[in-house]
């Protein structure tokens, strides 16, 4: 038998046509393919709209260049707002932490009352993360008006839901062995969460919460788009008044200050958990 | 007797020297949350008294005009329900439409961002920084920009998505292809094959599972990031959304919010599953 008679025996898997065993596969690509020619037609998505579309777009990104505030008054305007967005940012982040911190025990297998506080508190957290960040800034407008305040509720409330159910997993993967110990010392059941779980579980809290803050300045940058305060506003105006050059600007300085938050919380997050969770 | 007096003293030390950290830490958060309210115009007397304005409004929303509460005749609070539904299939198309080019200019980008995969530094830095960028805007930022280029309609809300995902994906599966096992590689180049051999047969059998999973984790945020993009006017359910709310149509209201959360719960489900089938694959072979 010659040598590549015998290989074609043991590895006869690898030298079947290369069809067989992937039909299923052939099935899902094809669907997927189809699908997306359904949502081109559909959609009314056509080659021309696209070139007109992209000729427009390149003679606005042309326009934007380069990136020039105006005057000095407008500079400080902006750099009023993206430190309002921070602010936003900031606030709301804190009070979703602070008030998911108790519920998140509620709705943790090992820490809570009973099964259906736990399933009721992990549904409504479901509930307010898939509310969209932009409607509750629609529904505090109409509670609080319009400005920073409803931006910063309205952050609070979609970070409730994160935080809530992010917190409520890390109680969960806590190690119960120091609870085991504080119990059979004689500890409560309130000490066994304050020195065995706490010490455990706040260095990931804390970098979570510094995680979401960089992704929150993003968020709040955006709700001004509907009132709730922040540099949002500003760009939006920019779009109808047509004036590219300093849209560009704004939108370079939420990039920068994004990054710098970024490389900020990062420094944090390594300062206070170390290499290990990076 | 000393040695153990020591060891309480250098104990007690390090003690006061990390409550010195953390009382100083959260001084300076005390003072950046004093400092925040004071712009944002935080202010909890306004909340308290206007926290029946929020009670009242989550009541009005879930009662119908002639005053039934929405639950006892589901009929007349889904009276616009085909609109809704086809408007809410639009949405799920648009976000199906973004990520599946997005995560194709992920695929295409990923490689040129991977140090593994591309000699040239420059390369690797040019398109990790084009990466961040179109990650970092926002992508309703980026719709708002394409609605005038493009005129209002799925069309722009379709490219800004598909962008943002671009960018979110090609970081991530930048990261993959930078973990991946270098010894297939070894075998194609030492077998003559081309860079376009790499990536196909030592690259991409290795992260394929770990590519759509990301992918189906991303169509997954783009569905509740669709919904929202029509209150800049790019299409999909947020435009009806908008003009619900502002209007004070109190019952559809709740009806689309209802509608849009069981929509998002469901692709969640869904999309889980199959991550985790994808992902359990990639375990057991």
């Amino acid at each position: 038998m010659s040598k590549r008679e015998e290989l074609r025996q043991r590895f006869s898997t690898e030298f079947q046509p290369f069809y067989q065993g992937r039909l299923r596969a052939f099935a899902v690509a094809l669907a997927a393919v189809a699908l997306f020619a359904y949502g081109l037609v559909s959609l009314d998505i056509t080659f021309s709209r696209i070139a007109n579309g992209l000729g427009e777009l390149l003679r606005m990104v042309t326009l934007m260049f380069p990136p020039d505030p105006g005057t000095w008054t407008r500079t400080g305007i902006y750099l009023y707002a993206m430190l309002e967005t921070v602010c936003i940012a900031l606030l709301g982040t804190l009070i979703a932490a602070t008030l998911a911190f108790p519920l998140g025990f509620l709705a943790a297998r090992n820490t809570t009352v009973n099964r259906a506080v736990q399933f009721f508190a992990r549904r409504s957290f479901d509930t307010l993360r898939g509310v969209d960040i932009l409607i509750w800034a629609l529904i505090w407008i109409n509670v609080v008006g319009l400005g920073p305040f409803a931006g910063v509720l309205a952050l609070s409330m979609s970070d409730l839901g994160v935080f809530g159910k992010l917190f409520s997993e890390a109680i969960e993967a806590a190690d119960e062995k120091p609870v085991e110990g504080i119990l059979s010392t004689g500890g409560t059941s309130v000490a066994s969460v304050r020195f065995g779980i706490l010490p455990q579980l706040m260095p990931v809290l804390l970098s979570q919460v510094l995680y979401a803050f960089e992704s929150n300045t993003r968020s709040a940058s955006i709700i001004g788009i509907v009132g709730a305060g922040g540099i949002g506003s500003i760009l939006s105006e920019q779009i109808r008044t047509v004036e590219f050059q300093q849209m560009s600007f704004v939108i370079l300085l939420i990039w920068a200050t994004v990054s710098l938050i970024d490389i900020a919380c990062a420094r944090l997050r390594f300062s206070i958990i170390g290499a290990r969770a990076l | 007797m000393k040695s153990l007096n020591a060891m309480g003293l250098a104990y007690g030390h390090a003690v006061a020297a990390k409550r010195r950290t953390v009382r100083f830490g959260l001084l300076v958060l005390g003072v950046c949350v004093v400092f925040s309210g004071h712009i944002t115009e935080f202010s909890f007397s306004k909340f308290v008294e206007n926290i029946g304005a929020f009670s009242s409004y989550i009541d009005r929303i879930s009662h119908l005009e002639n005053g039934h509460w929405v639950v006892s005749d589901p009929v007349e609070w889904f009276w616009g329900w085909k609109k809704w539904l086809a408007l809410m299939a639009e949405t799920l198309l648009m976000a199906y439409v973004g990520t599946l080019l997005g995560a194709l200019g992920a695929l295409l980008l990923c490689f040129f961002a991977s140090k593994n995969m591309t000699a040239s530094t420059w390369t690797v830095f040019a398109t990790k920084r084009l990466l961040e960028f179109s990650r970092t805007v926002p992508e309703i930022v980026f719709a708002l920009i394409f609605v005038v280029a493009f005129s209002l309609g799925p069309l722009p809300g379709i490219l800004a998505l598909a962008i943002h995902t671009t960018g979110a994906l090609g970081k991530l599966f930048a990261e993959v292809v930078e973990n991946i096992d270098m010894k297939p590689v070894e075998g194609v180049i030492a077998t003559g094959g081309s860079w376009v051999h790499k990536v196909r047969f030592a690259v991409l059998p290795q992260v394929a599972s770990n590519f759509a999973s990301y992918a189906l984790l991303r169509f997954e945020i783009n569905v509740r990031g669709a919904a929202v993009l029509g209150f800049v006017g790019a299409g999909g359910i947020g435009q009806t959304l908008l003009e619900v709310i502002r209007k004070f149509y109190y019952a559809d209201v709740s009806a689309l919010l209802v509608l849009i959360i069981a929509t998002v719960m469901l692709i969640d489900t869904v999309t889980e599953k199959i991550r985790h089938r994808l992902l359990g694959e990639q375990i057991s072979s």
